[in-house]
């Protein structure tokens, strides 16, 4: 063996050709163990990627197994009677009368009808409690919208109460035990009735998207959320779009190699890798400690998350900027363009697609941001849609925050909903991006 | 006016002054022998002449809404009677907000005390005054500069060096709000913490074992001592990052291996983009998924365990915490997973195939040739990753936030509950608070370790990736 040199195990050189046969044996003897170990290998990496797409599936069947129940909401059918007496109304004719009218007790005078031998203080109560508490507010809306309706007997689908919601969802599961939670046997006795009565209907819940947020699950909606989101985004691209793309032009067409250059490049690094909770602390402790800016607003949110995408897109933007190729440059000052006009002529339409899809990346990162938001006071209960920049609003993933925390059982479909409208959001806009990329991006 | 119709009219301004004096160069040009007189093209004086415009005037309107509440609340706490003057500055800042909420009818004026109101009514009338100042002013300056642009037109005027001048310094402009970022954060989170070290020493903060903000209100308080010792945040911070990485590192690294030396091209296509979906999810979303599927599953894994005979064999109990760091470790690692993956994939990628031919010539198998050759090059490049993954990891907020517990146990068991950095910044500043108490400032103080260690870790992955890529290049 002297005249074989062993590196590693497997690996064998070859000094002397008289053992030209022994060599060949040795490595055939241990070819089938390495041929092991070779299929090993490569079945730990196929196994990492299917664990990586197994969490993502898994991920995505959770969410839209506990949300996608929150499309559609328990309404009771009602046969209610608008008498211009029971409402306390003497003037139908009258809009102010009419928005100020007794609906709910129209309403469970209506429900009553259908239950007439509940008798009793507490057991009355309970038979209410079946009712949403918006559902006043819901028909007193419709009958604005048509006070012809005043002194008929309409039909009207009412909202349910979030109780009911969650147990008439959990009851069509087959093989499980019905959630009750708060319900009494007696109001589960009456609700079998209705549903026996062909009372009981899931329609498709318009409430999640028209209303704001609401302490109960069954008036709760992602409006205001949305819209807070929106007036956000809006400030974050105006500004992170401008002043990123000005900053990428400067540093690559502009500026000189010295050291402020380079202390510019290592600061956007490494604000690239900043937690983000700390853009919020900037924004609670600058922009509202010393700046006096008003807590909860759009605007301040906008600025913040503006900040923290900026790296983001200024090194995409540096990017598609540094793949302009430089004879297109020449070719402009050829012809007697100033840097400028070669800049806004030329480099810049050409680099825009690659500009757009980071930026669209930043706005995806950054509508999906929460911490910061949670800094600047973006947490606020908000029930009325904002209006502007300077209305207290708050965003679609503080929302999501805000209730996966609440108690109720019905809010955890609807924390899943929303998170099921964020992610689809999401989805379209790198789906834009990536699309962006492929449709508009030239090869040099 | 408000301020936004201020900056509509201003735009109007700004297109009438460019229009105005683009069509005047042409006339001046025009008198004495058409365009090609001028020494710049029209575009420039007319782009000029919005410089003029827009630059002062826009200057003004920031600085005035910077500093028009202050000088406006000065006003007012001057025009108070002289005995109110005299109060504590927490006193004063009291009764100004009392006149604000008079002044935006959010209490009543009614019943008030008579300089309250009288101070209303002046802050109101001070306000209004200041809107239409500003928009008087604002205006003016805009047209004043419209007027000096117009009437500096001349053929001769070198209106293309002074744009290009302006857009340079502009861009430059542009370019420095990342350094002011940078000041801000580090101006931000220093003086609070400054402040907060005042109070607490600092070798308490770094090395106390014990962790309770509640600062107490009446010295007889229970539980309400204060105590400012960090560790344990550290530890819980070290023991989520570390589980998260534990499942990082190899699924990403293999996976980025799979991908670059193994699959198709095909497969390549379709996994890539899935595993940056996993990438692009919001950490909301992977806290929602912590907090109520995977700590409740490993929960009930946990008891079901407990249960088993093995354990009851031994003697022992298995306690898991719903709000265990494992739940929210896992979740993290998963997060982390295509961040690893990438930039391995990179790295990987950045490999010369010289190396892998000379590897696969000699004879090797292809998994040795990434065992022994690939990887050993490609090493610098993805601790950097890691490390930079890892820092990731320490600042992740939302996940630790609905996953994990508020107590601030010292422990290292992967199945109680312990709280980190993040959690305890978010704990102590959401809501309303006090700006100088103790607790509040913690949060600033456990702000600037955070950024300290991230930023580090950061220097140096850069700084080991920078100088593996030039090995190569």
């Amino acid at each position: 063996m002297n005249n074989l040199k062993i590196i590693k195990e497997g690996f064998y050189v070859i000094a002397s050709s008289a053992d030209k046969k022994s060599t060949l044996e040795l490595v055939n003897k241990t070819l089938a163990k390495r041929y092991r170990a070779e299929r090993r290998f490569k079945f730990y990496g196929a196994l990492s990627i299917c664990f990586a797409l197994l969490c993502l599936a898994v991920l995505f069947t959770d969410i839209v197994g506990k949300g996608h129940s929150a499309f559609f909401q328990t309404y009771i059918k009602l046969d209610v009677n608008l008498d211009p007496a029971l409402l306390e109304i003497s003037d139908i004719n009258d809009s102010q009368q009419i928005k100020r009218g007794n609906y709910q007790k129209a309403l469970r005078e209506s429900l009553r009808l259908v239950f007439p031998e509940v008798k009793g203080r507490s057991d009355k109560r309970k038979l209410n409690a079946l009712i949403s508490t918006g559902a006043s507010y819901q028909l007193a809306d419709d009958v604005l919208d048509n006070p012809a309706l005043i002194g008929q007997i309409i039909a009207v689908d009412v909202l349910a109460d979030d109780d009911i919601d969650t147990w008439l969802k959990s009851r069509s599961i087959d093989g499980q035990e019905a959630f009750t939670g708060r319900l009494t046997s007696k109001q589960l006795e009456w609700l079998e009735k209705l549903i026996d009565a062909d009372r009981l209907e899931k329609n498709f819940n318009t409430v999640f998207f028209t209303n704001g947020d609401s302490r109960e699950p069954e008036l709760a909606g992602i409006r205001s959320a949305i819209t807070g989101s929106l007036f956000t985004l809006f400030v974050t691209l105006l500004l992170s779009f401008t002043v990123g793309i000005s900053s990428a032009i400067y540093l690559e067409e502009y500026a000189p190699k010295n050291r402020i250059t380079d202390f510019i490049e290592v600061n956007i690094n490494n604000l690239a890798a900043v937690p983000s909770i700390i853009f919020g602390l900037l924004g609670l402790a600058i922009f509202i400690g010393i700046f006096g800016m008003t807590r909860s607003i759009p605007l301040l949110g906008g600025i913040v998350l503006s900040l923290m995408t900026l790296p983001t897109i200024i090194i995409s933007s540096r990017a598609a900027i540094k793949s302009v190729p430089p004879s297109i440059r020449e070719a402009a000052y050829g012809m007697g363009a100033s840097k400028m006009q070669v800049i806004l002529h030329h480099v810049l339409p050409l680099a825009m697609p690659g500009m757009l899809t980071g930026t669209i990346i930043g706005m995806a990162q950054a509508l999906g941001e929460t911490a910061p938001l949670l800094m600047i006071g973006m947490v606020a209960f908000v029930v009325d849609v904002p209006g502007s920049l300077t209305d207290p609003s708050t965003a679609l993933p503080v929302q999501i925050f805000l209730w996966a925390d609440s108690p109720e059982r019905a809010f955890i479909e609807r924390t899943s909903a929303a998170i099921m409208v964020l992610l689809a959001f999401l989805i379209t806009m790198n789906t834009l991006a990536v699309w962006l990329r492929k449709r508009l991006e030239r090869r040099w | 006016m408000s301020t936004s119709i201020l900056l509509i009219v201003i735009i109007g301004l700004a297109v009438i002054s460019f229009y105005s004096s683009r069509k005047r160069s042409v006339i001046k040009a025009n008198e004495i022998g058409g365009t090609q007189q001028l020494n710049s093209l029209p575009f420039y004086h007319g782009m000029l002449a919005v410089f003029w415009c827009v630059i002062p005037c826009l200057l003004f309107v920031v600085s005035w809404l910077i500093f028009d509440e202050y000088i406006i609340e000065n006003l007012v706490i001057a025009q108070l009677p002289e005995s109110q003057q005299n109060l504590s500055y927490g006193e004063l800042t009291l009764l100004v907000n009392m006149v604000n909420n008079i002044v935006a009818g959010n209490s009543a004026s009614v019943g008030q005390a008579t300089y309250l109101i009288e101070a209303a009514n002046y802050l109101k009338s001070l306000r209004d005054n200041s809107q239409t100042a500003l928009s008087v002013i604002s205006l003016s300056i805009a047209v004043c500069g419209m007027c000096i642009a117009w009437v500096k037109i001349h053929p001769e005027l070198r209106a293309r060096n002074h744009v290009e001048t302006i857009f340079k310094l502009l861009l430059l402009l542009c370019s420095c709000i990342a350094i002011l970022t940078t000041v801000g954060i580090v101006v931000s989170v220093i003086f609070e913490s400054i402040q907060f070290f005042k109070q607490v020493p600092i070798s308490e903060f770094l090395f106390g074992l014990h962790w309770s903000p509640q600062v107490a209100i009446r010295a007889d308080q229970v539980g309400g001592s204060g105590s400012f010792g960090a560790v344990p945040l550290f530890v819980g911070t070290l023991l989520i990052s570390t589980i998260a990485m534990i499942i990082a590192v190899p699924a990403g690294l293999m996976s980025a291996i799979y991908l670059s030396e193994y699959a198709s091209k095909r497969a390549r296509n379709i996994i890539k983009p899935l595993l940056e979906v996993l990438a692009g999810i919001p950490t909301v979303v992977y806290g929602f998924f912590a907090a109520l599927s995977i700590a409740p599953f490993i929960r009930d894994a946990g008891d079901w365990i407990g249960e088993t005979y093995m354990f009851e064999l031994m003697g022992l109990s298995l306690q898991v915490s719903s709000e265990s760091a494992l739940a929210a470790g896992l979740v993290m690692g998963v997060m982390i997973i295509p961040f690893i993956s990438s930039l391995s994939d990179d790295v990987i990628n950045a490999v010369p195939q010289s190396l892998r031919d000379g590897a696969l010539g000699l004879g090797s198998t292809q998994s040795e040739t990434i065992k022994k050759v690939v990887l050993p090059a490609a090493l610098p490049g993805i601790v950097g990753g890691v490390l930079l993954a890892a820092s990731r990891a320490i600042g992740e907020t939302m996940i630790v936030v609905m996953a994990a517990g508020l107590a601030a146990n010292l422990t290292a068991n992967p199945l109680s509950s312990v709280t980190t950095v993040t959690v305890q910044i978010v704990t102590l500043l959401v809501g309303d608070q006090e700006f100088d108490s103790a607790k509040t400032l913690s949060a600033f103080a456990l702000g600037l370790m955070l950024f300290i260690v991230t930023l580090a870790l950061n220097i140096y992955a850069l700084s080991v990736v920078k100088k593996y890529r030039e090995q190569y290049e």
